[in-house]
């Protein structure tokens, strides 16, 4: 069993949801990232989401653009990030890390070599926003064959078909994204996003998690109930950007983190986790 | 006669092309495909198109025999295609009159655009403004600095230019934006796309609009000449006049195809936007196609002395032309460029747009070459009007 299936079957069996950060890796510095890391699973992250920062992040609202190009200032690549999870693997064996990015800095690693180096640095998942199911047969075949999940997006306009296809190929969990939008953009609507996971667990058997817009813990609260996992992306990385420095800003996550966690547990869910289906 | 049918359903050609988009563009790419697919073969849209493209635009743009032109470079007969003659400028205008028209349709009351140079930006004004439709163009602020003129235009005809911070600010950023809005404002929003590239199914649509242009001069060189000509020029940026000419020959398979792209200060200086010539294979803006990149994968940043041209992509079917070896593509340096721009200004009384200038300057080469009794037909995509501050700084002038 993967890594990220193992978490989701020990947080089911207590009934409680998966907290997932997001950061991009390298930002302010590629010093911090391991601390980073370190500070969220302390905080009480389930999963850890990098973000391979891209010159052209077209999914991105202005909060992770600007993290983005200040990872790439110091020269952040994929490699480079995949160097950052093995680094961190060394000390926790445990948590699931999964890279998030775009799809051209794969392309140009090569997907095999890509898998190969990822696998060995104890890479668990990989999430690539630009390659939807149609595009990325052959990258998931090749991760598949690595062990590693495939970690699809899916959005409230998804037909049925097209959640049917991602179920086909997903494996670890797949990520709903909750807005009409790019990241960082309004705040979401939870009676929404609860009808759509409900639809979305009809096609798909694997855990499905929700982000894109939740940055304050009684909205995490609300969806910890409805879906198998929170996502926190731009409300991490502008507390990133807010810090003087990476050192400043590693309590402040570990805090930030502790409070999503709090308002996540703070009661037991309604529905079962991991199996993907209400109860 | 080869039957050429590309793109395949899901927007390929051969490995290029294709949709990688989040998947939360993927339903607004759905629509628009679907809407396309049925417009472009009903019978009032054309006849809708026809009439604007007429009435409006001014088509079809004559071809014109360069004969000093021919007479300076001293070989083949060297033709020249004027949409520099459209209403506007340039070829840009026969894709925003097109998707403009497709937007009616959809019932989206707003268009979005990205623009390098401004003559995009200022075609989607021009048809937003004749179809009483709200326009928004995003323009890198580097571009909005450099091209001050067109911006204005863009106001004139009514449009907002929203300046883009990110990244280079440049024309592949404005891009990035674009689509940022578009996914955010999709129920009441058309993007306008400004060059055969984006996800499909804009590779296709965007050059089955510019196609009126290769179209033309299917029936026009027999008229004029005799025969076909036995090479087509044009420059290529993201290239959508190259494919507009290029897509009525594919089939004519004696025709030479000869995409020119930016060879900037030099290839070997790597201050130049020649994709093709020099870019690998790579994924950016919804499709697989030659990018200028460096070895992670980072978009690297392009030079060239046109703005039109300044782009780190191209057209994911000039990526399969080159591969499957139909077209050639070649790339002339920003000086080159100019020299034929000189020359044009002053044999034939015409001034064409700096990016129109590389297709041109790779004529007079190729017509050396030549024999007299062969005829190359160069689409001078635009006028140079907007050109002017450029060229003048380049002679040490300000206007
Ligand atoms: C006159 C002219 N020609 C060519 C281009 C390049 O675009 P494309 O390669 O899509 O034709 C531009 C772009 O602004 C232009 O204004």
């Amino acid at each position: 069993m993967s890594r990220i299936a193992r978490t989701f079957e020990q947080l089911a069996a207590q009934g409680r949801s998966a907290l997932i950060p997001f950061f991009t890796a390298g930002d302010p510095d590629p010093e911090s990232a391991v601390p980073f890391m370190r500070a969220m699973v302390k905080g009480g992250a389930d999963i850890i989401e990098l973000g391979v920062p891209f010159s052209d992040p077209i999914a991105d609202g202005p909060v992770i653009q600007r993290s983005s190009e200040r990872a790439l200032k110091h020269g952040v690549s994929l490699r480079r990030v995949i160097e950052m999870a093995r680094t961190y693997r060394k000390e926790d064996q445990k948590t699931p890390l999964v890279l998030m990015g775009y799809a051209n800095p794969i392309e140009q690693m090569g997907f095999e070599h890509f898998a190969d180096t990822a696998k060995e640095a104890g890479v668990d998942g990989v999430l690539v926003v630009d390659y939807p199911p149609e595009e990325c047969e052959r990258l998931v075949e090749v991760l598949r064959s690595r062990d590693i999940d495939t970690i699809f997006l899916l959005s409230p306009t998804s037909t049925n078909e097209r959640v049917e296809a991602v179920g086909k190929l997903a494996s670890g969990y797949v990520y709903y994204v909750s807005l009409r939008g790019v990241t960082g953009a309004a705040n979401i609507d939870t009676q929404d996003v609860a009808q759509h996971v409900e639809r979305i667990r009809q096609h798909v058997s694997v855990p499905v998690g929700v982000g894109f817009g939740i940055r304050d813990g009684e909205t995490a609260h609300v969806i910890s109930k409805i879906a198998d996992a929170v996502v926190i992306g731009s409300r991490i990385v502008l507390t990133i950007e807010e810090s003087a420095n990476g050192e400043a800003a590693v309590p402040r996550i570990e805090v930030l983190l502790r409070e999503f966690r709090e308002a996540m547990d703070r009661s037991q869910k309604t529905v079962s986790l991991g199996s993907g289906k209400t109860t | 006669m080869k039957i050429y049918d590309l793109p395949d359903a899901r927007g390929h050609f051969g490995p290029y092309g294709g949709t990688f988009v989040a998947e939360t563009l993927i339903a607004a790419l759905d629509e628009l495909r679907l809407n396309y697919l049925r417009l472009k073969d009903d019978p009032k849209f054309k006849e809708e198109l026809a009439y604007e493209l007429a009435h409006y635009v001014g088509r079809p743009s004559p071809i014109y025999f360069a004969r000093r032109m021919t007479e300076l470079a001293g070989g083949a007969q060297i033709f020249l295609k004027r949409e520099d003659l459209n209403h506007t400028g340039a070829h840009k205008v026969n894709n925003t009159v097109g998707q403009a028209m497709v937007a009616r349709h959809m019932g989206k009351p707003r268009i979005i655009a990205e623009t390098g140079a401004g003559q995009h930006g200022v075609a989607s004004a021009t048809v937003a403004a004749r179809y009483g439709m709200e326009c928004v163009v995003y323009m890198g602020s580097e571009d909005v600095k450099r091209q001050a003129q067109n911006v204005y235009r863009m106001k004139l005809l009514g449009a907002t230019v929203v300046p883009v911070e990110s990244g280079s600010k440049t024309l592949k950023d404005a891009l990035n934006e674009a689509m940022r809005d578009w996914v955010t404002n999709v129920q009441n929003t058309f993007y306008i796309i400004g060059t055969v590239a984006g996800p499909h199914p804009y590779p296709m649509m965007v050059r089955d609009f510019n196609s009126i242009v290769g179209k033309e001069c299917l029936t026009q060189m027999p008229e004029m000449c005799g025969r076909q000509p036995d090479a087509v020029l044009a420059c290529v940026g993201g290239g959508s006049n190259a494919m507009g000419i290029f897509h009525p020959y594919i089939p004519y398979e004696e025709v030479r195809l000869i995409g020119v792209e930016a060879g900037g200060e030099g290839i070997a200086t790597g201050k130049h936007s020649a994709s093709l010539s020099a870019g690998t294979p790579g994924v950016l803006h919804g499709n697989r196609t030659y990018l200028l990149q460096d070895e992670n994968g980072q978009i690297i940043e392009t030079h060239s002395v046109s703005a039109g041209l300044d782009y780190p992509g191209v057209g994911p079917e000039h990526a399969w032309l080159k591969d499957s070896g139909r077209a050639e593509y070649v790339n002339v340096t920003d000086d080159e460029a100019l020299q034929a721009f000189h020359d044009l200004c002053r044999h034939e009384g015409i001034i064409p747009a700096l990016e129109s200038s590389h297709a041109l300057a790779y004529a007079m080469k190729l017509a050396k070459e030549m024999r007299p009794d062969q005829i190359i037909l160069v689409n001078l995509s635009g006028r140079g009007d907007k050109d002017m501050a450029t060229v003048a700084e380049r002679m040490g002038m300000t206007l």
